[in-house]
């Protein structure tokens, strides 16, 4: 019994030793600074909340300070899914880096694959047929809706109404249906390519798409039944979280969640991409900028979002869905059997891939979250030098302790809801 | 571009070139300027959101960093990027936290992933690595991979060196 007692001092002493040497950058001293000095004579209690909290929508944990039940202060702590997707992109090409944006906010893969492949059409100046840039849009308006249905159902989870969880699954179906029609692939489609898609549509696309359109109005007329004059869900949701518009634009918050606080700034209007601007849409404004008026501005984007399919759908015009410059798409599988110049593009494509200049641009789209940037810098080779993307989960949960200041700890759950993050876009 | 001198001008002897790429503006600027600059381009010429604040490292080059700012204008529907270039041996920026305050997380993801030392940031710490982590991973000399890749011939070898050996 004594020697197992020795040993484990010595034990841990080895390891203090051998830990000794680990400087960590920061000191005891600077944590304290994050909360009220209310907490260390213990007139404030500190809650741990997460990294494994069914209402964190991931891995995000939350350091908070409470009052009784009000929050002092909250402190978000995130990088649990620090991924390394940035440091990935550098040691691949082009191409390759394009499945790795699905693995950003998978809820929206679509609008990652356009705002990459932009980015990369951009810094090489590639053109897209209209075909490809209207399949696009009816693909990108569709995983906003899939994004939003998962928000709106997980969000009225965390308030506690149930049901309308089942029903977003429900619906959810119909569109991953049409992804995997298209792709192959319900979840991680990476089906766009820089320059077009990887192939034209297959007819049972436009099936599922009208199926969509038929059930979808429908659907978002229950949704709002269930939620929007409903007393409890009002209780909960009305003047809880409010952030204003300038401290909004402050924050870098965008998407719904700054659209909540009245502020026009849609990046399909302000910064027209793949022919965004031959559509007629209206942007969903709120007022208040509390968690109801987000929850509504999401909710009237999907019906904008249908609007825009139906257009789009109306007038897809015929022709190739990929550029015919060589140098970055491939050459039709045919092709390669009796052409020689054919051949040697597509090895050289799929062995060396394509050149980027030496030079750098920001491509922006609308998510479902807010603006989803990428900025490329290539370095004249294959593969880029960096590629770092904007999300706008990030921007928007560094707002969360100034809206969640002087809230009560169950608004919190309400609150991060209505940010509508996804800590796969935080942390990369 | 006509925005582009415009923006220039205004901002006299603090901009050292100005650069547009498809149809992009990138203003340059030196880091005992950049706080100014941004003032300017957020009271003056109404840039009032800071979209995104990252670094390039263009190790072996010199100056090694580049910071980079894209702003945007909701007003105007405009935007420009600020750059400052920062040498390997001297890895110190001022903060622009008191122009943007969300350039908060972003200059500590920086610091974190890069190295870079923001002066006058109230809380620097790492954001997406463990606190103990040693180094900064986006660094160009840091590998992309560093596991070795395990056969049958080295696995064993290769197990000896994880934290969970002798386990």
């Amino acid at each position: 019994m004594m020697d197992q007692t020795q040993l484990s001092v010595e034990e841990s002493a080895h390891n203090l030793e051998k830990h000794a040497d680990v400087q960590l950058d920061i000191t005891v001293e600077q944590l304290k600074k994050l909360v009220s000095p209310r907490a260390f004579t213990g007139e404030t209690m500190l809650l741990n909340m997460g990294p494994q909290h069914p209402s964190t929508h991931g891995v995000l944990r939350l350091l908070l300070e409470l009052d009784g039940e009000t929050v002092v202060s909250c402190i978000p702590d995130i990088g649990f899914l620090h991924t390394g997707i940035e440091k990935t992109h550098e040691g691949k090409t082009y191409l390759k880096g394009l499945p790795l944006t699905d693995r950003t906010d998978y809820l929206a893969p679509m609008i990652n694959n356009l705002a990459y492949c932009g980015a990369i059409e951009k810094l090489c100046e590639i053109d897209v047929p209209l075909r490809a840039q209207y399949l696009r849009v009816i693909l990108a308006e569709l995983t906003r809706m899939n994004s939003h249905l998962v928000w709106l159902g997980t969000h009225a989870l965390d308030i506690g109404a149930m049901s309308v969880f089942l029903y977003c699954m429900r619906e959810r179906e119909l569109l991953l249906d049409v992804f995997e029609s298209v792709s192959g692939a319900r979840m991680m489609s990476s089906y766009f390519r820089p320059g077009g898609l990887w192939r034209d549509v297959p007819d049972v696309f436009f099936d599922l798409v009208r199926k969509v359109m038929d059930v979808f109005p429908g659907r978002i007329i229950e949704y709002e039944r269930l939620l929007k004059e409903n007393p409890i869900w009002r209780e909960r949701t009305v003047g809880i979280g409010v952030i204003g518009k300038a401290d909004a634009i402050a924050w870098g918050m965008t998407g719904p969640s700054l659209r909540g606080s009245g502020v026009n700034y849609d990046i399909r209007k302000a910064f027209p991409y793949s022919s965004y601007d031959h559509f007629d849409f209206s942007v969903p404004l709120g007022t208040k900028g509390d968690v109801y008026d987000r929850y509504r501005c999401r909710l009237d984007e999907f019906t904008q979002s249908l609007k825009i399919i139906k257009q789009a759908l109306d007038r897809l015009p015929p022709g190739p869905v990929i550029t015919d410059d060589r140098k970055f798409a491939p050459p039709p599988k045919h092709e390669i059997a009796y052409s020689m110049e054919s051949l040697i593009h597509h090895f050289k494509l799929w062995t060396e891939g394509f050149r980027g200049p030496n030079a750098d641009v920001y491509f922006a789209v609308e998510s479902g979250k807010g603006e989803y940037g990428v900025y490329i810098h290539g370095d004249g080779g294959p593969k880029p030098r960096r590629v770092p993307f904007r999300a706008p989960s990030l921007c928007n949960l560094q707002a969360l302790p100034q809206m969640s200041d002087g809230a009560l700890i169950a608004d919190l759950v309400g609150i991060i809801g209505s940010v509508d993050i996804v800590l796969g876009e935080v942390d990369r | 571009m006509a925005e582009s001198t415009s923006l220039a001008a205004a901002l006299g002897d603090a901009v050292t070139n100005t650069v547009v790429f498809r149809d992009e503006v990138t203003l340059l600027t030196t880091r005992e300027r950049l706080v100014e600059v941004l003032t300017h381009l957020r009271d003056v010429e109404r840039f009032e959101m800071l979209t995104d604040e990252t670094c390039v490292d263009f190790h072996p080059g010199e100056p090694r960093f580049a910071l980079v700012y894209q702003l945007t204008s909701l007003e105007r529907a405009m935007r420009v990027r600020v750059k400052i270039m920062l040498s390997g041996a001297d890895r110190v920026a001022p903060t622009v936290m008191g122009v943007y305050r969300n350039a908060n997380w972003l200059e500590r993801e920086l610091y974190d992933l890069f190295g870079i030392t923001f002066e006058g940031h109230p809380d620097l710490r790492r954001i997406m690595m463990p606190a103990d982590y040693q180094g900064h991973p986006l660094l160009k000399e840091v590998p992309v991979t560093v596991e070795e890749v395990a056969f049958s011939f080295n696995r064993r070898r290769i197990d000896d060196t994880k934290i969970y050996a002798g386990e």
